[in-house]
């Protein structure tokens, strides 16, 4: 890991200029530009694509009843082609119950402590991981399209305050490499923009399927910083600027990475 | 039972050439790795992998440790009649799973 670390300080020194300005609108591409030809094929073939096998999963969990109530996601929502579709394009959002945003699977918690009176699931855990890549899967193709409005933007601007924070023994902040750096090489990989949009993921190196939350903490690691604790306000926030940031591109879910 | 996805064409003409796509969930745990208590995650694999036309063996695969997570196998075979494409997953414990998949040749 020592060798990963001065890679990274070499590259961030041969870099060491003021913080450019963010990237141009019409510069932003997909994550999946970034990816060899062959990962993104395997993400667009359904029948090659693995988290499809998660995503199956989740269609039966969402016709699953459960909890006290004894009812299915279905039972109130119907078919989630269509009451899904958008929805996790949709997503961090404002939620009544709270005064603050909260991400797909918070939301789909939320539903499953409140109307099904079921137990709560682990984050990372199979089911949430199933039911949230089923119900993303519902928007591929569709928009980003996350609330700007005034009750959103101070957590929208958090979000942007830990994305520019340099942080860790690293010295490093995310928009260092995403928003200057993009389309160069650290470690023989090529920095992508940092645009969620095909969470959750099947990544290459986990073997498994993943939320952006598993993601972020992942590169707080990388640059030597505490991570946040799953489900923290802090990664919400980032969550949420994350995907403001990549507003009108088109939804990937479930996206493969390497 | 673990889930599959298998891809045969629904339709192909006598003598095509037709591709198979099979992917299946599981871990393929290759018994190299030490788990969070400090002793090692026993091996858990499946290791064989065989595909019959109507009864004919057309595609046989031996899996090995090194082989990710939810293997994706892909292959070609000829098509000559109508039937069933049966594909068998076996693991190193001799657990098979079966599943079928319908081809009509024209």
């Amino acid at each position: 890991m020592s060798r990963a670390a001065f890679v990274i300080a070499a590259f961030i020194a041969a870099t060491a200029v003021a913080r450019a300005a963010d990237i141009p609108w019409d510069q932003r591409r997909s994550d999946s530009d970034f990816v060899s030809a062959d990962t993104r094929a395997m993400q667009n073939d359904d029948t090659a694509n693995p988290a499809m096998l998660v995503v199956l999963d989740g269609e039966t969990l969402w016709n699953e009843r459960t909890g006290t109530t004894n009812q299915s996601c279905a039972d109130c929502h119907g078919d989630a082609a269509k009451s899904m579709k958008g929805v996790a394009a949709r997503y961090p959002a404002m939620v009544a119950e709270q005064d603050r945003p909260v991400d797909l699977e918070q939301r789909i918690m939320m539903s499953r402590l409140a109307d099904q009176k079921a137990a709560a699931l682990p984050f990372e855990s199979k089911e949430l991981l199933a039911l949230t890549a089923y119900i993303a899967r519902q928007s591929r193709g569709m928009p980003v399209a996350v609330k700007d409005d005034a009750q959103a933007k101070p957590f929208i601007a958090a979000g942007r305050a830990i994305f520019e924070r340099r942080q860790g023994q690293l010295d490093l902040s995310c928009a260092q490499c995403h928003d200057d750096n993009w389309g160069k090489k650290l470690a023989g990989n090529l920095v992508p923009q940092a645009m969620a949009t095909g969470y959750p993921i099947y990544r290459l190196e986990w073997q498994e399927v993943g939320l952006l939350q598993r993601r972020l903490r992942n590169c707080m690691s990388g640059m030597r910083a505490e991570p946040y604790d799953f489900g923290a306000p802090e990664l919400v926030d980032l969550e949420y600027f994350l995907m403001w940031r990549a507003r009108g591109l088109a939804m990937e879910s479930p996206a493969v990475r390497p | 039972m673990a889930r599959a996805l298998i891809h045969v064409p629904a339709s192909a003409k006598k003598g095509d050439v037709i591709e198979i796509k099979t992917l299946i969930s599981h871990v393929m745990e290759t018994g190299y790795r030490i788990g969070i208590t400090g002793t090692p995650i026993p091996r858990d694999i499946i290791d064989d992998f065989v595909c019959t036309y109507n009864g004919e063996e057309v595609f046989r695969a031996k899996l090995y440790p090194a082989i990710a997570a939810n293997p994706f196998i892909t292959f070609f075979t000829v098509a000559t009649a109508s039937g069933t494409l049966a594909f068998a997953w076996t693991d190193q414990h001799g657990a098979t799973q079966v599943q079928t998949a319908a081809i009509t040749v024209e």
